[in-house]
């Protein structure tokens, strides 16, 4: 199955880094330098410990499928999903370039960007 | 038991309609409201006190209070999606308790159905503005999307069926078929449902609850008041509100809030799950249901599945009989939020006003739990605990 294709979300001030580190084929995570752990979805403060103190960093772009449901009632079905990144928090996306039938929660995918309908690219993660 | 309270349920109306092309939302809001008030035995004039949610027209409560002309000391317009009308009578009692109002009415109204508004399969149309929209709305998140990805996971992580959710819509089934104005009033068995379409996996058609017009309104007042109608008095002795989200990336989509609000109102309540006679559990999809039973304590996490298999929640055959009305799946979701109705018919329960064929035997205490919102992602859950005394 393959992505949405929808177009990318409007940016904002505090997060149009990622999109722009998106546009370079960059996946990046913000993470708290006074806590030490990184979080999801991107925000400024962060959601632990309420330091100010975050800024982004360089992703590995690995992780495992943590649910997952395979839209039916859509134009084209789609794999909707929530995917633990290796470096700890869970984010929703959709699986591409895969045989749903063949998904499990825990299979190991990879991120991938691909150009959105408008905007830049999305992460979206396929099979390992 | 006496059990001191606040506040008492004097007045509980379902406006009948299902479908409602030649009505307006604002005309069904005012109908429920009348239709609540004769019920308490109460006039327009007696409300000084006015809650409603994100279905009421207009900002908050002012273009409802101007359209149904109320002169008002208090108004809460808390909006926690389809729960917040649970919540709404837990506000309503504090503030009662505080001396901001003697007569609370409630609201709900609307016509989904009539408006084509299938929201269910449709993206939903968040603010682009709140903050979560970016990081999922490109992906197509729906609200059947989402509930499927919470039982996947609860399948994974318990070993939960698609033959035992399905026990759940069998049990609304049953109920729904004394029910002459619910949607789907023929009775249905596990077959059906896991033979009925597959719409976002696991969750099948028959998983999910229906898109009808209508509505409904609840009066709330203060002790003294309630003695002095003709109803029987049902009070509230417990009550919960909490939030639960994506804990900033530790997504754990296998517990809903109702964890949290339930732990509260039984606090509150001095009771416990094992004394509850009958539950009014919302039922957006019967993953809903397993995941709240599971979180109020009704069983233990991860057991939900043998707990309502076999008929457990049916009326005169199991343990917790729920949704006598035919809740969510089978009877009425109006406004595509099912909060109110959970109430109302927890009220009918306690008053002994269900469907003979489906009333509790000396039903004495009642919960009602709502979610609004998306268990997937963030999400209010309401607990109500009330009591005939």
């Amino acid at each position: 199955m393959s992505e949405t294709k929808n177009p990318a979300p409007p940016t904002n001030p505090e997060t149009e880094m990622f999109w722009k580190a998106a546009s370079e084929g960059r996946f990046i995570l913000r993470k708290c330098t006074a806590c030490g752990k990184p979080h999801w979805y991107p925000r400024a403060i962060c959601p632990f410990c309420f330091s100010d103190k975050t800024e982004w960093q360089d992703a590995s772009g690995r992780g495992t499928i943590y649910s997952y449901s395979v839209t039916r009632r859509a134009a084209e079905p789609y794999v909707i999903a929530y995917v633990t990144l290796e470096e700890g928090p869970t984010m929703m996306t959709n699986i591409v370039d895969c045989d749903s039938k063949k998904l499990a929660i825990g299979q190991k995918v990879r991120l991938v960007f691909k150009p959105a309908a408008a905007g830049p690219p999305l992460p979206y993660f396929r099979p390992a | 038991m006496t059990r001191k309270a606040s506040a008492y349920i004097a007045g509980a109306f379902e406006h009948p309609t299902r479908k409602a092309p030649d009505k307006s939302v604002a005309q069904l809001h005012a109908e429920v409201a009348i239709g609540a008030l004769e019920d308490a035995g109460l006039t327009k004039h007696d409300v000084d006190g006015y809650f409603c949610a994100g279905d009421a027209p207009g900002t908050g409560p002012l273009s409802m209070v101007d359209y149904m002309n109320l002169r008002l000391r208090h108004v809460d317009s808390t909006n926690i999606g389809g729960s917040s009308y649970l919540l709404h009578v837990a506000h309503a009692a504090e503030a009662i308790a505080a001396g901001k109002c003697d007569v609370a009415l409630i609201t709900l109204a609307g016509r989904p159905r009539s408006q084509g508004a299938e929201r269910g399969i449709a993206p939903r149309r968040d603010n682009p503005v709140q903050p979560d929209f970016e990081w999922e709305h490109a992906f197509g998140l729906t609200t059947l999307n989402t509930y499927g990805m919470c039982a996947m996971r609860h399948m994974y992580e318990f070993g939960t069926t698609s033959e035992q959710l399905a026990w759940i819509k069998v049990a609304a089934s049953h109920h729904a078929q004394h029910n002459p104005n619910a949607m789907l009033r023929n009775v249905v068995t596990v077959e059906d449902v896991i033979n009925s379409p597959m719409v976002a996996d696991p969750l099948h058609r028959l998983d999910s609850c229906v898109v009808s017009d209508g509505g409904g309104a609840l009066i709330v007042v203060k002790p003294e008041i309630a003695r002095s109608l003709k109803r029987p008095l049902i009070k509230i002795i417990g009550t919960g509100e909490a939030v639960r989200g994506q804990l900033g990336g530790a997504v754990d989509i296998t517990t809903s809030a109702a964890v949290w609000s339930g732990a509260t109102a039984f606090a509150e309540a001095g009771v416990t799950a094992a004394d509850i006679k009958y539950a009014s559990i919302y039922d957006s999809f019967t993953i809903t249901v397993l995941m709240q039973i599971e979180d109020l304590g009704f069983c233990e996490k991860g057991r939900g599945g043998e707990f309502v298999s076999g008929g457990n929640l049916i009326a005169g055959v199991g343990r917790l009989p729920f949704n006598t009305d035919g809740g969510g799946l089978c009877n009425n979701h109006p406004a595509n939020r099912g909060g109110m109705t959970k109430a109302i018919e927890a009220v009918r329960q306690l008053r002994g006003e269900a469907h003979p064929a489906v009333q509790v035997k000396n039903c004495a205490l009642a919960l009602a739990n709502g979610i609004g919102g998306q268990l997937g992602t963030r999400h209010g859950s309401a607990t109500l605990i009330l009591e005939r005394e």
